[in-house]
């Protein structure tokens, strides 16, 4: 296996639910920690990096004096479950963490708590099912997760109130595919770490690893107010949804065709001028992009875009189908094109690309 | 007022895409600002320096107006679409829409769909610009258009699309235009993204800081056949609000608007709006909080491509906010 | 401090979210004795700060001493009048007022004076039987203050208040029922924290805030924390007790004691020492797992800024949102005595606990 997918291997295994991002946080500190001038954790768990520029502090009027500062994003959190209950079976009761989707659960493999105890969810067997009741969906607050524990008392020890449990998805490589959980967004994240340890850009960067993106951008949100930077983006693992359907509709995103770049989704709307900057850029040096499905999903800029002032933003991803599921598939190429685009965007950003006409 | 009016709700502004309707405004208003800055989202800042011992006071109308975006450009080149902003698929229907270099494009709903009887989703709109294939199109994923409907008076009555939120700018431009002495620092802003996030006004007031902010915008009324119960009445003056679904206004700056106009004998209302909100609603959470409100343009039909307002509420809400700015 | 007379005052004061000014003044009054500062926050949120010592154990006022910020909110969830209507009052809520408890409710009009009202709807005996058994829409519900149109036109106008009226009665068990007890029994809590503090030296300065409109969006606590800039907070807020219809998962049985919040919402670490002073101090609590929004102002607090390190205790109160919500006196001490206990063993550099683990597996 290539290093790059290596690190998206450590990425994707580590397990780390909203609010529980240790394990990632070890992971990403351990990849960058030599790359960069300044680490430091934040009050709420983000790992926030500090990149020195190497140009001058600009003369210019917009700059007052000052390098750029630009921020780049990704959030280490993925989806999970959260035990909230005990049976006097032994089973857990379970609620969601972030928004899942409860027609991926039965059937699913999961682990659970810091022992990383596997756990499985099963439902009512088909043989045993009344007239109707296969068509329904179960609900997550009817599913229960087992851990094999055969009592109350048992389940409750191993596994107390507020445990974490997260998909149990081993990574794979499929020839020009991989496969894995959690790739929105541990995908954003390894290109940022990659793009960490590049050479230095003229600017200041600032790289958030951000928390809780998941539960409502909370990471993000902090980061962004302690960086204050000039501009933003986020990277991201996105929908690709370009499987065969009735209609010629939409695929979101497709897979094989570069880096997507969100113009408005439901959280924010994205600066034009680093639109344009990211497309003129990807269309001179011959790299595949697309635009991602507008009005779709929604991401840390929508955070980032309204710390302080308002910092201009954008999102930048990498497609990923059956993202909201415990097994997603992106291709290596795509991953590639997304580091090399941001590259090269970000060494062509100056303080004149945030100027207005 | 009225041309000033015509030019702004004609100009091409949806949220996100500001910079017609910025450059429009800015050319009303540099002339008279003391200072004028884009803010990083782009928002519009203007600030009149008062003659001292009063207090720092934002007034806010929001430039960008709702619309549609473009999502997927089909083979034949038939163009699906979401919206920008609060957009109802009723209102959609048979309508044409006008992108930033001034394609127009016509709103049909696919005719086999399952319930004719309901109102069609999103997903069973799209616009037909008139192309013969994908690569013709001369629209793309992203390109953002706005409702086209030319302005219109008749009698009292002013008909446009964008009243929502042109009116409140061109209120603010009079505003300035009008304001001889102040005893306060006033900041006008024309904020951007109103209609999807209200981020422009949230980062404004970040920046400016003020003691007090009033947001002008428009609120509907309850005087149209079978409409939900409300208060105000197009034509009875402007409104000051009390609450709307997103805040309860200040009672400090609520006071303040019903006490200048009851001494100056602005005719008023009271309104309390259950459903929406304005840009209110975000300034006054930003810092440690501003006491914030907001005059309100009575306007029936929001957020269609026809809304009406009346020239005398117009009118009135400028006096009333003359009076708010020239007393101490 | 006895805590069902406190809990019977803050209850029946008035305080509807966005005009909490009467419940505001009664608590200015009643911490007064306890804190050295107190002022109002630009939303109207009361901030009142009771000073530390510093780690050097003296009251020196150079060194900067760490600030927790304990957060309970006074306002209460109410009506407006919309409109008047042939003598009659259309209304709309203020803050999630739950209709189904709504008619036939004793409210009181807040117009040019006091007018006692009722939540008035058409009698069943006339309605089609499809409307018989539907909950009042908010359209069809209207409050009858008994007097002739010309007069109410007078005296009540758009934007005027509506209070629900209600005494706190008690129950059996030393149990409590009335409205407001969402957040007012909290707020009673930090009250009694404060009394308990009177006299007892403590490192880092308390800000105890009274947040306002909590209930129309956390809005006291997101501009209140700005303000104040905590290193640490506490929220304190009710949650769901236990009964016939609630599920078992989300609730706890009143009487036993409060719950403490874990999940993305709070720090593990203050997590941590709340239940490690619960069990010193042989106060009974339960966990309560929150795996996202806990609609509580510590959602807002936590967020503040460049983040503060937030904590939630919750007292379990029934049928929240109703005029009867009903609570155990005890709890409410209980929390006054975690809070106490809490602050008084707040070490001066307990921030530095809260750290994350930034080593690496194997290291």
């Amino acid at each position: 296996m290539i290093l790059k997918a290596l690190l998206l291997k450590a990425l994707s295994e580590a397990v780390g639910v909203s609010g529980d991002e240790g394990s990632v946080r070890a992971v990403v500190i351990e990849a960058v920690r030599e790359h960069v001038d300044e680490l430091k954790v934040d009050a709420l768990g983000n790992v926030l990096v500090f990149k020195r520029g190497t140009d001058e502090p600009s003369a210019s009027p917009e700059s007052g004096g000052q390098r750029l500062r630009v921020m780049l994003d990704a959030h280490m959190d993925e989806i999970g479950l959260m035990v909230v209950g005990h049976d006097s079976d032994g089973f857990l009761r379970v609620r969601a963490v972030g928004g899942i989707d409860p027609r991926l659960l039965p059937g699913t493999l999961l682990q659970v708590g810091p022992e990383r105890i596997p756990g499985v969810i099963g439902v009512k067997p088909i043989h045993l099912l009344e007239e109707g009741e296969g068509q329904k969906v179960p609900q997550l607050k009817d599913l229960v997760v087992d851990i094999g524990a055969a009592s109350k008392d048992e389940a409750s020890k191993l596994a107390p109130l507020g445990t974490y449990a997260a998909f149990a998805t081993q990574f794979r490589e499929i020839g020009p595919t991989v496969s894995g959980k959690a790739f929105d967004d541990r995908a954003g994240c390894a290109v940022l770490v990659e793009l960490l340890k590049g050479d230095r850009f003229g600017f200041d960067l600032h790289a958030a690893f951000t928390v809780q993106e998941e539960v409502g951008l909370r990471g993000a949100r902090v980061a962004a107010y302690a960086i204050a930077p000039d501009c933003a983006f986020a990277l991201e693992g996105t929908i690709a949804d370009d499987i065969p359907k009735d209609k010629d509709a939409s695929p979101t995103t497709a897979l094989g065709k570069g880096p997507a770049i969100t113009v408005m989704d439901r959280s924010f709307i994205a600066d034009r001028r680093l639109v344009r900057l990211l497309t003129d850029t990807a269309r001179e040096l011959k790299i595949p992009y697309q635009f991602k499905q507008p009005g779709i999903g929604g991401t840390d800029a929508g955070a980032l875009h309204l710390a302080r002032q308002g910092v201009p933003s954008v999102t930048v991803a990498v497609p990923c189908r059956y993202i909201h599921s415990p097994v997603a598939l992106l291709s290596m190429d795509d991953f590639e094109n997304t580091v090399q685009l941001m590259r090269q965007a970000l060494s062509r950003i100056t303080w004149r690309t945030l100027r207005r006409n | 007022m009225r041309e000033l009016i015509r030019k702004l709700v004609g100009t091409h502004g949806p949220s996100g895409v500001e910079d017609q309707i910025r450059a429009v405004i800015r050319a009303e208003v540099e002339p008279l600002a003391d200072e004028l800055r884009v803010d990083p989202l782009g928002s519009l800042v203007v600030r009149k320096r008062g003659g001292g011992g009063g207090q720092r006071i934002l007034l806010d109308a929001h430039m960008d107006e709702i619309g549609v975006m473009v999502t997927y450009v089909d083979e034949k080149g038939f163009v699906r679409f979401t919206r920008i902003g609060g957009v109802n698929p009723l209102n959609c229907v048979g309508g044409r829409v006008a992108f930033a270099d001034g394609t127009v494009g016509v709103i049909a709903v696919e005719e086999k769909r399952e319930d004719t009887k309901k109102v069609p989703r999103f997903e069973q709109l799209y616009i037909d610009v008139g192309a013969t294939s994908g690569d013709d199109c001369p629209v793309g994923v992203g390109d953002a258009a706005v409702f086209v409907r030319p302005f219109l008076a008749q009698g009292t009555r002013l008909i446009s699309k964008a009243m929502d939120d042109r009116i409140g700018c061109a209120v603010l431009v009079e505003t300035l235009r009008r304001l001889e002495h102040t005893p306060h620092d006033v900041y006008f802003v024309f904020s951007v993204q109103e209609e999807t996030t209200l981020s422009g006004a949230r980062t404004s007031t970040y920046g400016i800081e003020p003691d007090l902010a009033i947001a002008v915008d428009v609120t509907g009324t309850g005087d149209t056949p079978e409409c939900r119960p409300m208060a105000v009445k197009l034509g009875q003056g402007p409104a000051v609000k009390v609450q709307d679904r997103g805040m309860i206004a200040h009672p400090l700056v609520r006071d303040l608007l019903v006490r200048r106009a009851k001494e100056a004998n602005v005719p008023y209302q009271l309104e309390v709006l259950e459903y929406g909100t304005t840009n209110a609603a975000a300034m006054q959470l930003v810092r440690a909080g501003v006491p914030s409100g907001c005059l309100s343009i009575p306007c029936r039909y929001i957020h269609t491509p026809s809304e009406m307002v009346d020239e005398e509420d117009v009118e009135h809400s400028v006096q009333l906010l003359l009076e708010v700015l020239q007393a101490a | 401090m006895e805590v069902i007379p406190l809990l019977k005052q803050l209850s029946e004061a008035n305080g509807i979210a966005g005009y909490e000014e009467p419940v505001r003044e009664l608590l200015r009054q009643t911490w007064q004795p306890f804190v050295d500062e107190m002022r109002e926050g630009r939303l109207g949120s009361l901030i009142a700060l009771k000073k530390g010592t510093g780690a050097d154990g003296s009251a020196a006022r150079q060194v900067p001493r760490p600030k927790l910020m304990l957060a309970a909110h006074m306002d209460e969830i109410g009506l407006m009048v919309t409109g008047v209507e042939k003598g009659f009052l259309r209304v709309a809520r203020v803050g999630g007022t739950d209709r189904r408890v709504l008619l036939g409710l004793e409210v009181v009009v807040h117009g040019r004076r006091d007018l006692p009202g009722i939540v008035a709807t058409r009698p069943p005996h006339v309605l089609p039987e499809e409307e018989r058994n539907e909950v009042v829409p908010w359209d069809k519900l209207f409050v009858d203050v008994g007097l002739p149109a010309e007069e109410v036109e007078q005296l009540v106008a758009v934007g005027d208040l509506i209070s629900i009226r209600r005494e706190m009665v008690e129950l059996k068990n030393r149990r409590v029922a009335g409205k407001a007890m969402d957040d007012r029994a909290c707020v009673a809590a930090v009250t009694l924290a404060l009394d308990q503090l009177a006299g007892v030296r403590h490192a880092w300065d308390v800000f105890a805030v009274a947040t306002v409109q909590e209930e129309s969006g956390l809005k006291g606590a997101i501009t209140a924390a700005y303000g104040v800039a905590p290193d640490l907070a506490v929220a304190l807020d009710v949650t769901f007790g236990k009964h016939p219809g609630v599920s078992e998962v989300d609730a706890f049985p009143l009487g036993e004691g409060p719950a403490i919040g874990v999940g993305p919402n709070f720090h593990p670490a203050l997590v941590a020492r709340l239940k490690e002073v619960a069990e010193i101090h042989e106060i009974p609590v339960h966990i309560e797992p929150i795996p996202g929004h806990s609609g509580t102002d510590a959602w807002a607090i936590q967020v503040s800024r460049e983040g503060v390190p937030t904590g939630l205790i919750s007292v379990p109160i029934r049928y929240m949102h109703q005029p009867v919500e009903t609570l155990a006196a005890q709890d409410v001490e209980r929390v006054g005595r975690l809070l106490a206990a809490f602050i008084a063993g707040l070490e001066a550099d307990f921030l530095d606990r809260l750290a994350w683990d930034t080593t690496v597996e194997g290291e």
